[in-house]
């Protein structure tokens, strides 16, 4: 029986040993280890032997079992291994090739200037309002205070659908219907499309703004000086500087013109600042009394301020447009850009 | 407004204030410095020097050697081909390394053998003419006048070619600074400067006067001022008169003329001057024109006029464009004798409405159509008569004819308060300090306490309300002086945006990531666009809003369709290169409603895809992806191409309707192929627009939580076996309609062979079924598939055997 065992012992090594993959390892598991397998033959060899023998043959057997098993075992995780290793190397691929998902969009720059101006409004407690961009000519000036032979309302620079009736030239007219709309305290922007009768290099018929009203108790000029700062350092550098200067506007008074400084050349002088340091984004001032009182609303007890931005020159200065006709000309390969 | 700094100087002092300074004072006031001109900026290096010998060149018939003292500078000996030169005459002298006009650089070197230290220089080689320096446009040598006494003075400072003009941006309410007297007031307050004040003083030797005028719209001439000047030599204006005309810009006529512009440039007063002689009756009557009568102005140009245009007449016949142009036959000519100078205040609408109209402007229409006080008028004619009487142009007459309307008309005071005018500024501004800042603008000011009073100077007719004082006080305070704040005083408002805001910006990246970019396209195109999409003439998307003044013709009404717009990308991307894309455009149509002066405007949603890989279930893909983001599912039949809203620009049999909760609210489908051409455009193109409302109006914070199913789902594959026309849509609506139990349908396949013959079709779909409370057995599902099957038979789909 010792010798059975020894010589079955080297025959299990033996076949381990040549065993080239898991396939052909179970093979040699079935041939010893499996139910009609050579140890278990063996095993049931064992009533043939003498109730002496008996303890000592079965322990051998067991122990070759073990033995058998626990080699098998070793033999069968490095093949594991292996086999593993020979599986990724097969299936190994070019990692940087392109991915079969669907390129994205773009949005237009325009688009995202407003969106953004409006998130940043929104934080502050603005909401945004959306007005007509067919508007009545009372809105788009007598309400504003803009007075009845004011040039604006030419036909040269308006356009007209009826003597009443006119494409909005700026988005101000939201203001008016605010304010009719709703008392203070108000603190709106509203964003859109306008319209004015210039087309050439530096002018496009139809372009953008975003118009802002505050109204409320205690509005002043240098809370118009903190709310767009903030909107400066917001939509373009932390630490751009803003400045007033006089202007006149038939709807504010005060009026000003809005530069922040330069956040190209950081007020040095260059290109873009066409070296003044400066770099002239906006309109605003303190909404005329004129224009609260024909509202409805007392400019003794509520004072305003408004502001009016031109999303494409926005747009031109944050993201380096050179040419407003670029935004209108809707070239794929521009928009897939943002 | 073009403002010479030696003009200026000559009444508010600023020799002492760097030009920048200046530059960044006017801005900080309001008044933006545009560019600055240096006409003498090329000149360098030329200093004035006497001739003290001339001796013949040895080796130059034409050339003679000076000798030149340039006093501190030195001697010098230069060569010149000039004849016009003689001992003892002062003349500009180039020195080595000087620069001239067009960038000549001198040095010295030897001509013909002998040294040549610079150059002797003409006027043209120091840019200028008679009009500048009498003299200066001679033939040879610049020869200064007997006023020049001393060599070596610097010549570019002699001749005023140091000077420097400003161009500056006065705005719309400040028509008072559109000229040199006005702005030299603004620095003078700026700067807290003494202001010379206009020489006015001239005799009356003229004579009596006897002219007459009537004024009959005083409306449209609120002031009109006659006077006549007898004796009068036309001739040339003298050279500083000239020389300041050019220096803004004005060419140069007559003295009479310059005049007259000479005033509209210092103090912003247009004035005009008739021949006397040719003012019929001695008489000037301001009228409007008849309907229909003519005028042909200075410049040749003929007028035929409306009741709407002012006219300057004598008895008889117009003589001058009102505020616009003088008339061809009474302008003044050389042998005018005796002038009768208008100066006059026209209403500013009429004037811009006159010019326009007849395309007509000049200086003086420019100016009026700004707005023009009442009290100027007399200023600006009393400084005329003194440069006439003070050049010997004429004999001043004795008296003028004003004819006035409103004599009495004065600026309103503002009572206000300094707590009023610093609660608009936000910072605290001493009252002292307002009262000086007013002061120096001329205002009248009273302060008592916290009461102020102030009444603006008769030129400031913008000044209507403390908040104006307010203006005027920070904008010579400084704004630096304002800190920001963040509305300390205001309410807390929630603020945000709102729901259909959030969703719209949701739609954006939606589309986005299907692969569009995102374009911008005018709210108006021309008909001829609706033409190229084959519209027929009565199709509702014809029904339009007009715009009266169209910028062009291809800009005539307001978009009642974004295809157009989007088709035109398209075609543009395509010429470029570009072969492949998806593109959208998200924008308001507008839809004229009767009896309603604004048209409804609706938010529209159109895309458009092009390229390889697209086709129809492509576009159709991208959309339901994007409905899908939004919680929107549209069901898509085939579109009726009967009805008036059909989308004739699409593919009959590629075009689907588009329909949420039984309306129609768009389409989808191929562009139909003579589109396709007329835009343009070699490849297929897929097209969806829809009324966008109902994707703005999707609310996800509606959107409801389905309990899971508690037991597993079943699944079943059908095969089907239809006719061709039975639709996709139509068997899976059966599907649904026949068993509740079904949660999806999903068409796997489709397969067409000979076997299954002519005009048939295989379909394969998966069904699921979703158990409700327990779970679904065999014999259940087998059930539901039976009822299914019964439904398919109805519409001619059997089970494949």
């Amino acid at each position: 029986m010792q010798q059975l065992i020894e010589q079955l012992k080297a025959q299990i090594a033996g076949q381990i040993a040549e065993a080239q993959d898991t396939t052909e390892l179970s093979a040699v598991h079935g041939r010893f280890l499996g139910k009609k397998g050579e140890i278990s033959v063996l095993m049931q060899g064992l009533g043939k032997l003498s109730k002496e023998e008996r303890p000592a043959a079965g322990q051998l057997i067991n122990e070759l079992r073990d033995w058998a098993t626990e080699q098998l075992g070793i033999k069968e995780s490095s093949l594991a291994q292996w086999e593993l290793t020979r599986r990724y190397k097969q299936e190994a691929i070019d990692v940087t090739l392109p991915g079969t998902g669907r390129e994205m969009g773009g949005s237009h720059p325009i688009n995202l200037v407003r969106a953004e101006l409006c998130r940043v409004f929104a934080g502050l407690g603005f909401e945004v309002v959306e007005s007509p961009e067919v508007e009545l000519v009372n809105y788009c000036f007598t309400a504003l205070n803009v007075p009845p032979n004011h040039p604006s309302r030419d036909r040269q620079d308006t356009f007209y659908i009826s003597e009443d009736v006119a494409l909005r030239p700026h988005t101000s007219p939201g203001q008016i219907r605010t304010m009719e709309n709703q008392k203070p305290p108000i603190k709106v922007v509203v964003p859109g499309r306008v319209f004015r009768r210039d087309d050439d290099a530096s002018h496009s018929p139809m372009f953008h703004q975003i118009e802002g009203l505050v109204v409320d108790k205690g509005i002043n000029l240098c809370d118009l000086l903190g709310l767009l700062t903030t909107l400066a350092k917001t939509l373009f550098e932390p630490d751009v500087d803003v400045r007033f200067r006089p202007s006149y506007f038939p709807f504010t008074e005060p009026s000003v013109e809005v530069d922040v400084s330069c956040f190209v050349c950081s007020g040095k002088g260059c290109g873009l600042c066409k070296g003044t340091g400066w770099i002239e984004i906006l309109g605003a001032g303190v909404v005329n009394r004129k224009v609260l009182a024909g509202c409805g609303i007392d400019p003794d007890v509520y004072s305003g301020m408004a502001f009016g931005a031109g999303l494409e020159r926005m747009a031109m200065l944050k993201y380096g447009i050179g040419n407003i006709q670029i935004l209108y000309d809707n070239d794929l390969r521009m928009i897939g850009q943002f | 407004m073009l403002l010479p700094l030696s003009w200026l100087n000559e009444y508010v002092d600023t020799s002492a204030i760097p030009v920048e300074e200046l530059q960044a004072r006017l801005f900080s006031a309001g008044f933006e410095v545009e560019e600055i001109v240096y006409p003498g900026a090329e000149i360098s290096g030329c200093v004035v020097g006497k001739i003290t010998e001339i001796t013949q060149h040895p080796d130059a018939d034409k050339l003679v050697i000076c000798q030149v003292d340039c006093g501190p500078s030195g001697q010098f000996q230069v060569v010149t081909g000039a004849t016009n030169v003689k001992t003892g005459h002062f003349v500009p002298v180039a020195l080595d390394g000087a620069t001239l006009c067009g960038g000549v650089k001198i040095t010295s070197g030897q001509l013909r053998g002998q040294v040549s230290q610079g150059m002797l220089c003409s006027g043209e080689e120091l840019g200028i003419d008679d009009d500048w320096y009498d003299g200066a446009g001679v033939h040879g040598i610049l020869i200064f006048g007997p006023e020049v006494t001393t060599p070596g003075v610097d010549a570019k400072a002699l001749l005023g070619l140091d000077d420097c003009v400003m161009d500056i941006s006065v705005t719309a309410n400040r028509p008072d600074c559109q000229c040199v007297y006005g702005m030299a007031r603004e620095v003078a307050a700026a700067f807290s400067l003494p202001l010379r004040e206009l020489e006015l003083d001239y005799k009356t030797t003229g004579g009596p006067s006897d002219l007459k005028v009537s004024v009959q719209d005083s409306e449209l001439c609120p002031r009109y001022i006659g006077r006549q000047v007898r004796r009068v030599k036309i001739g040339p204006s003298p050279v500083e008169m000239r020389r300041k005309l050019r220096l803004c810009g004005h060419g140069v006529h007559s003295n009479v003329v310059d005049v007259t512009n000479y005033i509209l440039l210092e103090l912003g007063q247009p004035m005009h001057a008739f021949d006397a002689s040719k003012v019929a009756g001695g008489e000037i009557v301001v009228r409007r024109a008849t309907a229909g009568e003519k005028i042909i102005t200075l410049d040749e140009r003929d007028h035929t006029l409306t009741t709407e245009n002012l006219l300057i007449c004598d008895g008889s016949k117009p003589k001058a464009l009102a505020g616009v142009m003088g008339g061809l036959e009474s302008g003044i000519a050389d042998n005018t004798a005796e002038i009768i100078f208008e100066s006059a205040v026209f209403e500013k609408a009429n004037i811009r409405r006159t010019s326009r109209s007849l395309g007509q402007s000049s200086d003086a229409s420019k100016r009026y159509e700004k707005g023009l006080d009442d009290h100027t008028p007399a200023l600006a004619l009393e400084r005329a008569l003194h440069l006439m009487d003070k050049y010997g142009f004429g004999a001043v007459s004795e008296s003028s004819v004003d004819v006035w309307a409103n004599p009495d008309k004065v600026n309103p005071t503002i009572r206000t308060t300094i707590a009023k005018i610093n609660a608009v500024l936000g910072i605290e501004v001493p009252a002292t300090t307002m009262r000086e800042i007013l002061e120096r603008l001329n205002f009248v000011v009273t302060l008592s306490d916290d009461e102020i009073t102030a009444t603006p100077p008769f030129y400031r007719e913008d000044i209507e309300e403390f908040p104006c004082l307010a203006e005027e006080v920070i904008r010579i305070y400084g704004f630096e002086h304002l800190t920001p704040t963040m509305m300390d005083e205001a309410a807390i408002t929630p603020g945000g945006l709102s729901e259909q805001q959030l969703v719209r910006e949701k739609l954006c990246i939606a589309t986005m990531s299907q692969g569009f970019c995102e374009t911008i396209h005018y709210s108006f195109h021309s008909p001829r666009d609706l033409d190229m999409l084959g519209l027929p003439a009565g199709a509702r998307a014809r029904d339009t809003v007009a715009i009266e003044n169209p910028i062009s013709e291809n800009y005539t009404i307001m978009r009642r369709t974004l295809v157009p717009s989007i088709l035109k990308t398209i075609a543009r991307n395509c010429k470029r290169g570009v072969n492949a894309g998806r593109l959208y455009e998200l924008a308001n149509e507008y839809i004229p409603r009767p009896g309603e002066s604004l048209p409804e405007e609706v938010p529209m949603l159109c895309l458009g895809l092009f390229g390889e890989g697209e086709d129809y279930l492509s576009a159709k893909g991208a959309l339901e992806q994007i409905c899908d983001t939004l919680g929107v599912a549209l069901t898509y039949e085939k579109a009726n191409f009967d009805s008036d809203e059909a989308p004739t620009y699409l593919h009959p049999g590629r075009a689907a309707a588009l329909r949420l909760n039984g309306e129609v609210i768009g389409y989808l489908g191929q562009l139909a192929y003579p589109v396709q051409q007329n835009f343009e455009i070699a490849r297929p193109v897929f097209i969806a627009q829809l009324d966008a409302r109902v994707l703005l109006g999707a609310s996800p914070a509606r959107a409801r939580f389905s309990p899971l199913p508690a037991h597993l789902e079943v699944e079943r594959d059908l095969a089907l076996v239809a006719d061709e026309a039975l639709t996709n849509g139509e068997i899976e609506a059966a599907i649904t309609g026949a068993c509740g139990q079904v949660s999806r349908v999903r068409l796997f396949d489709i397969y067409r062979s000979e076997q299954l013959g002519e005009g048939k079709k295989s379909m394969a779909y998966t069904l699921t079924f979703t158990p409700g409370d327990s779970a679904l057995t065999g014999e259940q599902v087998d059930g539901f598939v039976g009822e299914i099957l019964a439904a398919l038979e109805k519409l001619g789909a059997k089970i494949r055997g």
